[in-house]
């Protein structure tokens, strides 16, 4: 154990406007290296805990820490460059649909300013690993719902972030593809990467182990 | 650095795909940036030419005496008195033969030459130190004074209005230039706020992923830089185009007078002015659109 968290989540409460709180004072501190499921009932505050480390929201109250730094507080300008070492897999995958798989996952290569035949290789790599490699040329739309999470995975670590957080990765998929994309999981999290999956699929949790983190309507039970 | 180079490559990429995707809305856009141009440009051409063919004439008060038949001698002396006079700043002479010279060279080559004979008087022009009324009204009593003096003119009052002409010309042209400028740079603004409308979910992904704003909003000021050059070539264009076809028109006229007038068009550095003007504005208008987008998007 070292001495700080990689995240660590103090006394954080999300209102949004309108009133409705999301968050209540949630704490938790996350280890480098763990593998944390987060779990709970739809519109538990799963979704909006995972954008207020990704620094996509700002808590209403409390404060996290993520590598050191307070998210919360980040300056505008500073985001960008604390994102990159985030890999983000969406539960609407989030792809673009106007280009190719490659160009999907080249996009945040591009944005960090790697490019060429580097950019390339890496973005086949990633492709590989996810088993869409032949399917670099491809358009998104084309994809089964399953492969479409994985190509929104390859992108996610094309960049080779410390950290990976994903959102009900596996919502909408039959048991087969869910168990190949925990698969996944399981060895990017073998090879050093923290990942905190957020999913209501307790058969899941249940085969995979690691850590839970129980929320209901917005308060920490586990 | 080649990195560096590689993203702006591929922002002209971005921006020409842009341009692919609505080409004939692009153009159109392009030709109402040009028709923008095109009109302080034209107005501000047309204003050159104008001051040049009302060309010799300095819009200052001038005082201009023309003698009796007397020697040349005896109207340069007179000259020389008034040179020393406080209130003089410049007297010049214009005898007999220079005045025809003068008058050929001004384009009234034929007029000159059907004269049977030199029918001009030997002329002063003093300019005043100062162009007040009362200095002029003195000086012209003094010229008059002089008996070998068959007339003077005081007569400032068409110049004075020739270039309260211009002047409002040039305000005019100044006037149009802010408006369509402003013009322009909203025509940009609107045509960029439709591009983002429709890249929003691409523009989303990127600040998810970690694009800086500077990197979305570069594409989107290469294509608002890029249309405004566009449409200032168009408006140029135009100029030039309404130039050549009023050239005949214009040089039937001046031949009507026996002169060799050209209709000027715009200079190299006018052009490139107005080419890098355009481009400034479009490149603007792209800025605000994205600067407006990227706060909304938080």
């Amino acid at each position: 154990m070292s001495a700080q968290p990689l995240i660590e989540i103090s006394e954080v409460t999300k209102r949004y406007p309108g009133g409705h709180e999301a968050l209540s004072n949630i704490s938790l501190g996350i280890e480098q290296g763990e593998m944390v499921f987060l779990t709970g009932h739809s519109g538990a505050g799963k979704s909006t805990l995972l954008k207020l480390i990704a620094a996509i929201e700002r808590p209403t109250s409390g404060h996290i820490i993520v590598n050191g730094q307070n998210v919360g507080r980040m300056k505008r300008p500073a985001l960008p460059f604390f994102r990159r070492n985030i890999g983000l897999i969406f539960q609407d995958h989030k792809l673009l649909y106007d280009r190719s798989v490659f160009d999907n996952v080249l996009m945040p290569l591009h944005i960090q300013g790697v490019i060429g035949n580097d950019a390339a290789r890496r973005v086949r790599a990633a492709l590989d690993k996810v088993g869409l490699l032949n399917k670099e040329r491809a358009r998104p739309i084309t994809l089964s719902g399953g492969e479409q999470q994985r190509l929104c995975i390859a992108r996610a670590i094309v960049s080779r972030p410390a950290l990976v957080l994903a959102d009900e990765p596996t919502a909408n998929l039959d048991d087969a593809y869910a168990r190949d994309i925990m698969d996944m999981f399981r060895a990017f999290n073998e090879v050093g990467v923290t990942l905190i999956i957020s999913t209501h699929d307790q058969d899941l949790i249940g085969r995979y182990g690691g850590r839970k983190v129980t929320l209901a309507y917005g308060k920490q039970v586990s | 650095m080649k990195a560096w180079l590689a993203h702006h490559l591929h922002s002209l990429k971005i921006a020409a795909e842009q341009f692919r995707a609505a080409p004939v809305a692009t153009l159109f856009t392009i030709l109402v940036i040009g028709v923008a141009v095109s009109l302080p440009a034209g107005l501000y051409v047309l204003l050159g030419n104008l001051e040049r063919a009302a060309g010799g004439v300095k819009p200052q008060a001038e005082v201009t005496a023309f003698f009796k038949e007397v020697d040349e001698a005896k109207a340069r002396a007179l000259a020389g008195s008034l040179k020393k006079h406080d209130d003089v700043a410049e007297v010049r002479f214009v005898s007999k033969s220079d005045g025809i010279k003068r008058l050929e060279s001004a384009g009234l080559a034929e007029v000159a030459a059907g004269l049977p004979e030199n029918p001009l008087p030997h002329t002063l022009i003093v300019t005043p130190r100062e162009a007040t009324p009362a200095i002029l009204e003195s000086l012209a009593a003094r010229i008059k004074d002089n008996p070998d003096v068959e007339r003077v003119l005081v007569d400032t009052d068409w110049i004075k209005r020739l270039a309260a002409l211009m002047q409002l010309g040039r305000d005019l042209v100044g006037m149009l230039i802010v408006v369509l400028g402003v013009a322009l740079a909203a025509i940009t603004a609107n045509t960029i706020r439709l591009q983002i409308y429709a890249q929003e979910d691409a523009i989303e992904v990127a600040r998810l992923i970690g694009a800086t704003d500077r990197f979305i909003r570069r594409p989107f000021l290469y294509f608002g830089g890029i249309q405004g050059l566009a449409g200032g070539l168009a408006g140029w264009a135009l100029v030039i185009a309404g130039g050549r076809l009023l050239e005949a028109s214009v040089a039937q006229v001046a031949a009507a007078y026996g002169s060799h007038f050209h209709l000027a068009g715009l200079s190299l550095p006018e052009s490139g002015l107005l080419l890098l003007l355009s481009t400034a504005l479009g490149w603007l208008g792209a800025y605000f659109a994205v600067g407006r987008a990227l706060r909304q998007g938080g």
